[in-house]
């Protein structure tokens, strides 16, 4: 009896509610008619219950957050809960790689490939295009210090250079094959996050919600932020971020090499003003990333093709800030080292030569480094840049971002497969620990060596010269710091 | 915005404080103690007094029975605010109950994966699904619900009315536990007559030292048990540990607990315990000491069965047979409650010999 009036009372609510969205869409005209459908299914589904409440939402689809998605969609235990993904762009499909390279590329580690290979993006990115890399030459412009990355016998990948655009073109791909499990809603801008109280009140709606800038609000268990380095749940969340920007710029580009090469290493060479960096992208071509100035990185964007070129070569090839004090003892310390471990120094290769730039491709923009001091808060979890940026001289932004997803990933289905409420803070600190106990090292690592090579000083390039070689000496050193930087 | 922050500072420095102070084993269970009771000493009295008014009047009489529908809006306001209070307490997760909920790590693996022991395998993201489950003395609902998310039906009862107001109000918001969920303000004695072989399985955690009369108890459960069905019992043991960090560092010294409050001799041990239930028509198929860390608020599995523990009934199908005891040492399956799904079903299949058939 009692049930049927709470069901008649809801339906009555239902049509009530509908009735008025029919009016304010009669009232809002023409404009609307584009948009009824949509707004149909809206008042039906509100209609249904105001209990409709998500499991996980993800707020930007970027890289990560789209890797996210596909991770809690495929995964067995958190089969059946209800998932959305909420991003503001349009959707990204791509059935074959376009003619022209992007500038935006990132760095895959052995590591984030696994994750997309599990989720089974990574056969759609080797059909788009990648790039693997065997070999990384990391070499100083005020010494003649080098050392050499790889892999035993460039038998394995050391990474993959992948465009932005292809990953997350492969991860909507995947999710388009989820989407009985996932949902996703393109074009979509959040307004407004309001946050439940840290436990349960029971005349308080314990979840969080999410107003959207059409009006709607959407209910949440967990809501995991992956809108990037200005996160905006991060700021709604009052989350304190420890940044601050660096004096320098990134400037990127597509490079079309003077002749083919085999183009399976990755340079990075440290000048004063900052590191530049070639990572392959075909045998013709390269990306490159060059921090520097703000003010040189303008210069360099306004250049006329010819000049923009000779500086990249001349950045890589000149030995103007050598100083013969380094270099003397450089060599000396070179030679005792090759005298005590005759297997210790590598031999410096030199850089294809670049012949031009990939029209249009030079952009630039500011850098920075920015770290969240908590993950998760009650309900909320920051996950790639939304909880840390780094620099991108190490090459590990996608990867640290791929690696909070994948432990994100593991630390929900554990709790789905215990009963878990998957919003409570005892799991979400667990997912904190581990990845601050992995990223903050790294950033600190990275954030290190940005500082240790912004300068010129003699004693500063003395040291790091020897540091470097020293290091280059250690192959058991250089290993961890691979099987780290590849995790 | 800050008393997050704060909250979660002040529970490190109450953690790292409690850290330092002289600590052994048993102070462990002074606290999980400390967060039991409070839940528990309404009920105790209530329990105490309406079992030995069920002796006198025999298991025919019934009282009436409240369902309450789980609905947001016909709640009262004020009963509402009434409540609030105390079910804040239920499910601050670092506040009395902490303990309680983080005996869910233990408690909830070792419920799941002994049912799927016994019951054939679900889907694994439903893996309790079809079952019929009865959470005895459900409180709040802290076992209830995760349970429930597991796709069982799960029924919670509790004596005291506050309790189950709370947990329904706190289940309605969860659209997921919905049909899954449902709680009753009644004693076990009043369902065991209507529900008769019902149940797939009875959970009865932290509920045993607090009864006046045991055997109707574990009668009761296996008159509402299907044949074949599952008791889950998790309780203190009787000895000098849990005498001493129970009764003489939670209410003595420390004074945390006021004097009276814990009655040793309700403690049952395991021997006794197992002997109730093999005379029951139980058979019991494991049984494993659980300890709790006051440092890091964690749970975890040991051997040593002398504070707390776990323990996994059947209720035999024929007749009870006395040489069906398992050894003390099977108590290995629900290990490592972190497992996936995929280490569980290696275990299944190791565990089929091991599993008992009446």
């Amino acid at each position: 009896m009692f049930t049927l009036t709470k069901v008649n009372m809801l339906a009555a609510a239902g049509v009530w509610r509908r009735c008025i969205n029919i009016t304010i869409r009669s009232l809002n005209g023409a404009k609307v008619v584009t948009r009824g459908f949509v707004s149909s299914e809206n008042a039906e589904e509100s209609g249904k219950a105001d209990s409709d409440v998500y499991d996980i939402i993800i707020s930007g689809g970027g890289m990560v957050g789209t890797a996210m998605a596909c991770s809690v969609g495929f995964d067995p235990n958190l089969q059946g809960s209800k998932i959305l993904l909420l991003e503001a762009g349009s959707k990204k499909e791509m059935d074959k790689a376009p003619d022209v390279y992007s500038t935006r590329v990132s760095s895959i580690s052995p590591g984030s490939a696994t994750l997309l290979s599990g989720l089974g993006a990574w056969d759609h990115i080797v059909n788009l295009r990648c790039k693997p890399y065997q070999k990384m030459q990391v070499w100083d412009a005020c010494s003649d210090a080098l050392i050499t990355f790889d892999k035993e016998n460039l038998q394995d990948e050391m990474a993959y250079v992948v465009e932005n655009d292809v990953i997350v073109a492969a991860l909507t791909k995947q999710l388009h094959a989820l989407s009985d499990q996932v949902e996703v809603q393109y074009r979509t801008k959040v307004v407004k996050y309001t946050w439940p109280r840290p436990y349960h009140a029971v005349t308080s709606i314990p979840w969080v919600k999410v107003t959207l800038a059409d009006g709607r609000t959407l209910k949440t268990k967990l809501l995991i932020g992956a809108d990037g380095s200005n996160s905006m749940v991060r700021r709604e969340a009052g989350i304190p971020t420890v940044k601050w920007n660096y004096d320098q710029s990134a400037v990127v580009a597509v490079l079309h090499l003077s002749e083919p090469t085999e183009n399976n290493v990755a340079w990075q060479r440290f000048l004063p003003t900052g590191p530049i960096a070639m990572l392959p992208l075909s045998d013709r071509e390269s990306s490159l990333v060059w921090s520097t100035s703000h003010q040189h990185a303008e210069e360099l964007l306004q250049m006329d093709e010819e000049s923009f070129v000779d500086a990249i070569n001349s950045a890589f090839w000149s030995n103007e800030n050598q100083s013969e004090l380094v270099e003397a003892a450089g060599s000396l310390f070179r030679a005792a080292l090759s005298f005590l471990m005759p297997d210790g120094t590598s031999t410096r290769q030199l850089p294809p030569s670049v012949a031009g730039v990939g029209p249009k491709s030079r952009v630039m923009f500011p850098l920075g480094m920015g770290h969240a001091s908590e993950y998760i808060r009650h309900r909320v979890a920051l996950i790639g840049d939304a909880a840390h940026r780094v620099h991108p001289l190490a090459g590990q932004g996608a990867n640290l971002g791929f690696g909070d997803v994948s432990c994100l990933a593991r630390v929900l289905s554990q709790a789905a497969f215990n009963g878990k409420d998957l919003g409570e803070m005892q799991h979400l600190l667990e997912y904190e620990t581990e990845r601050q106990r992995h990223n903050l090292p790294m950033m600190a690592a990275t954030d290190l060596m940005k500082r240790l090579y912004s300068t010129n000083a003699a004693p500063m390039v003395l040291l790091r010269t020897l540091g470097i070689q020293a290091t280059n000496a250690l192959p058991p050193l250089k290993e961890q710091i691979i099987a780290y930087a590849s995790k | 915005m800050y008393c997050n922050t704060f909250g979660r500072f002040a529970c490190r420095v109450f953690r790292e404080s409690r850290f330092q102070c002289p600590m052994n084993k048993g102070q462990g269970t002074m606290s999980k103690r400390l967060a039991t009771w409070t839940s528990c000493k309404h009920y105790k009295q209530f329990l105490e007094r309406h079992l030995s008014n069920l002796k006198f009047m025999g298991v025919a009489t019934r009282l009436v029975q409240h369902v309450r529908t789980v609905s947001h809006s016909t709640l009262d306001p004020a009963e509402v605010r009434k409540f609030q209070a105390m079910a804040n307490k239920w499910w601050d997760l670092q506040g009395d109950f902490a303990a309680l909920h983080s005996l869910n790590d233990l408690r909830v693996p070792f419920i799941r994966d002994n049912l799927l022991n016994v019951h054939s395998v679900h889907p694994i993201s439903k893996p309790l699904a079809g079952l019929r489950i009865l959470d005895v003395g459900c409180g709040g609902g802290l076992l209830t619900e995760p349970l429930g998310r597991l796709g069982a039906v799960v029924l919670g009862i509790d004596p005291v009315e506050d309790n189950v107001r709370i947990a329904e109000l706190h289940a309605s918001h969860d659209p997921v536990l919905q049909d899954h969920v449902q709680y009753r303000a009644c004693t076990l004695e009043e369902l065991a007559d209507e529900e008769e072989e019902h149940f797939d399985a009875v959970l009865a955690s932290e509920v045993l030292e607090h009864l006046a009369d045991l055997d109707t108890f574990i009668h009761c459960c296996h008159c509402v048990l299907k044949p074949g069905g599952s008791l889950f019992i998790t309780t203190i043991n009787r000895t000098q540990l849990s005498y001493v960090s129970s009764i003489v560092l939670a209410e003595w010294l420390l004074r945390i607990v006021p004097g009276g409050t814990h009655d040793w001799d309700k403690f049952i041990t395991p021997v006794e315990l197992e002997r109730l239930l093999e005379s029951s028509g139980f058979c019991v198929e494991s049984l494993r000491g659980m300890f709790y860390n006051p440092a890091c608020g964690a749970w975890s599995w040991q051997k040593s069965t002398a504070v707390n523990y776990a323990l996994h009934a059947l209720k035999q199908r024929a007749e009870p047979q006395q040489d069906h005891i398992q050894p003390e040492s099977d108590g290995l399956d629900a290990s490592a409650h972190t497992d996936g799904p995929h280490q569980y079903n290696i275990r299944t299949a190791g565990r089929d010999t091991h599993t008992h058939t009446t």
